[in-house]
């Protein structure tokens, strides 16, 4: 696109410099004098992205990126009145592995803002709104042998939050994000993969039916890091999620997987972005979700671009939902915008459907009951995706989970 | 000792312009222990045979009985008429993608045999009974069907058969697809189950080739959606020299 500039000489997280050609001073983030990385402004989304919630007009829910979001039902994270409504408090446990530090920052704290700007109105707001932010640092080279955690239990009312991650270079670590309980909840999360380092970053939505959750994930990865995103949302009433992916230098990694299962009125949303902007970078998509009730959406928009300076990307994606009833919906839409035809290779593919008939049939052939035959198929279709994740302790709890939600459910 | 009595059975499909009869009144009585050869032209009905028996949802029975020792098996879901001990080994096995082999083995076994085996004995069982049908012990934890080879699925299916132990067991086509030594082992699989004595079979199959590997006690000819003519091994020889051309013929006449 090109109304977005890279500069050169950029090589570790951070320090790249990325200008909005026409678009005069950058947005203010807190504090000054440090690069910032502009997110990519996709043809379809009108609106620059900005720090400022002021700068994006309220949504109506015609425009592009809102037009699957039942705005009535984010509980005023849009439109200004959660940010003057009472807050709310959460209870956040830590979990560090020794060498990790986590530290609670003001606003103005230089480590903010470098890994991506608000690309909608919640984000923006979030950014505009939240009082302190939680800043994890895994020192270089340190290879951590157990994740960090952080849980965060909702206690009800509006919170905004604003969390980074700082994977140094070289360093090895597993980051996991568990949200329970409930409340109204818009956050920013940042998440630093230094040179050589590699992240895996869990996001589990493990909310109390009630809960409104949105979340804007930036992920900046370094030279030839390895970025590992895994998503998992079951609870919630309304959870939109925008997990993005930029590359300060070749040679980077990631991969996207998603995990999501919406019974009976959940709206739950995954919208990613990843822009390769930059040479022999690599990226691969692969979002499950399953899906039960009366009205039950499932949303997932996978957008990738690849510009005219990324030589050498290849990138795949893929979306598939299994639909267990009728009255449930999905909106699955890859796109991919390709700049330059030397590449490596880039495909998407999504699929929606029902059950497998003769998948059942085979199963209930060999004297398994058609509710557990069910059961096996669903597990199988997400087994396959968990299988990937190389965690074996998160493996085995989303399995775990899994197999909750299956038994509550699919009969 | 079990019996499966089929009774003027009559089975439509449903096709664009309205249901298709594709059974048209069959009789056949299958023993424990016997084994019966259903041979016929493509489009005769005899895998429709197969899978009706199974329970196919596609398959809607318009008339006639089944009894399994005088049980109604029209009247069981799929997965009773497998618990019951009705075995279809299919033609084209389905993938299951994400459930592992061992996983399903178990759950199956579980489920036909009403508990769940004890554990250090099943998995000599399993073992035993892959090693019998020359698979790679890897085998085990690969998804069901996924990416199996056309030799790899038809073990796959009569393993199920050795570990299952069915009252009745219907191969749809098992021979279709598979190379001589394959063909040697799945049939020699199919024998080690048959020389047991517990089980009644019936043997679903295009060509005569099955058959010397598989000697079986009666043969009928399927055409036209019923039992034209029955016999006993011999009438396969003829089969093997003249074809279905009579049959057919006679069939299009009706």
């Amino acid at each position: 696109m090109a109304d977005v500039q890279n500069t050169t000489g950029a090589t570790t997280a951070g320090s790249i410099e990325v200008g909005t050609a026409g678009a005069g001073a950058q947005l203010a983030g807190p504090g000054t004098g440090r690069s910032t990385v502009q997110q990519p402004i996709d043809a379809r989304v009108a609106v620059k992205p900005s720090y400022d919630v002021d700068d994006f007009p309220v949504p109506h829910g015609r425009e592009e990126d809102w037009r699957f979001t039942p705005l009535h039902r984010l509980g005023g994270l849009h439109d200004g009145s959660a940010a003057s409504a009472a807050r709310g408090e959460d209870k956040i446990e830590l979990g560090l592995p020794e060498g990790v530090t986590a530290e609670t920052v003001g606003r103005d704290d230089a480590r903010l803002g470098k890994a991506g700007t608000p690309v909608d109105r919640v984000a923006a707001q979030a950014y505009s709104a939240f009082e302190q932010a939680l800043v994890v640092t895994v020192p270089k080279d340190a290879v951590l042998t157990e994740p960090v955690k952080i849980d965060v239990h909702g206690e009800g009312g509006v919170n905004f939050a604003h969390l980074v991650v700082d994977v140094k270079p070289f360093a090895e670590a597993v980051v996991v994000l568990n949200h329970t309980g409930s409340g109204t909840r818009a956050a920013n999360v940042e998440l630093l993969v230094g040179d050589g380092a590699k992240l895996t970053f869990v996001s589990v939505q493990d909310w109390e039916r009630d809960a409104v959750h949105v979340a804007q994930h930036n992920a900046l990865v370094g030279r030839d890091a390895s970025f590992k995103s895994v998503v998992v949302t079951f609870g919630g009433d309304l959870v939109r999620l925008h997990p993005r992916v930029n590359y300060a230098a070749p040679g980077g990694e990631a991969e996207l997987f998603g995990l999501y299962f919406a019974d009976a009125g959940q709206h739950l949303e995954h919208r990613l972005v990843i822009d390769h902007d930059t040479p022999h970078c690599r990226s691969n998509v692969a979002y499950k979700g399953a899906l039960q009730g009366q009205d039950a959406h499932a949303v997932w928009v996978g957008d990738v671009l690849i510009r005219a300076t990324a030589l050498g990307t290849d990138t795949y994606e893929l979306n598939r939902n299994l639909v267990l009833t009728d009255g449930a919906r999905v909106d699955s839409i890859p796109n991919l915008e390709i700049e330059t035809g030397e590449i490596v290779g880039a495909g998407h593919a999504s699929a929606t459907g029902r059950f497998d008939d003769e998948q059942l049939f085979y199963l209930q052939a060999r004297g398994i009951p058609a509710d557990e035959a069910r059961r096996l198929v669903v597990r199988g279709f997400f087994a396959e995706l968990v299988q990937q994740i190389g965690v074996a302790e998160i493996q085995d709890r989303l399995m775990e989970k899994i197999e909750a939600e299956l038994e509550e459910t699919v009969a | 000792m079990a019996t499966l009595e089929i009774r003027d059975l009559h089975v439509s499909v449903e096709a664009e312009n309205g249901p298709r009869e594709i059974l048209r009144g069959v009789d056949l009585t299958v023993k424990q222990g016997e084994t019966h050869a259903i041979m016929g032209p493509n489009g005769s009905g005899k895998s429709t045979l197969a899978y009706s028996l199974a329970g196919h949802p596609k398959y809607t029975v318009t008339g006639g009985s089944v009894l399994l020792d005088g049980e109604d098996v029209l009247e069981m879901s799929v997965d009773e008429r497998a618990r019951a001990g009705v075995f279809l080994a299919m033609q084209y096995p389905v993938e299951v993608p994400g459930v592992s082999v061992s996983n399903f083995l178990r759950t199956a076994a579980t489920a036909v045999r009403g508990e769940a085996p004890k554990l250090r004995l099943w998995v000599k069982e399993v073992k035993e009974a892959m090693a019998s049908l020359q698979m790679d012990p890897a085998f085990a934890e690969r998804n069901v069907n996924e990416g199996f080879s056309g030799g790899e699925k038809k073990r796959h299916e009569i393993l199920q058969l050795e570990l299952l132990k069915p009252k009745i067991a219907i191969l749809d086509e098992t021979d279709s697809g598979l190379d001589v030594d394959a063909l040697r082992i799945v049939s020699e699989g199919i024998n080690r189950v048959r020389s047991t004595g517990e089980v009644g079979t019936l043997l679903v199959t295009h060509y005569t080739r099955i058959l010397r590997y598989i000697k079986p006690d009666y043969v009928h000819v399927f055409a036209g959606g019923r039992i034209v003519e029955s016999g006993g091994a011999e009438l396969a020889d003829k089969l093997e020299e003249e074809g279905y051309e009579s049959y057919v013929k006679g069939g299009a006449s009706e």
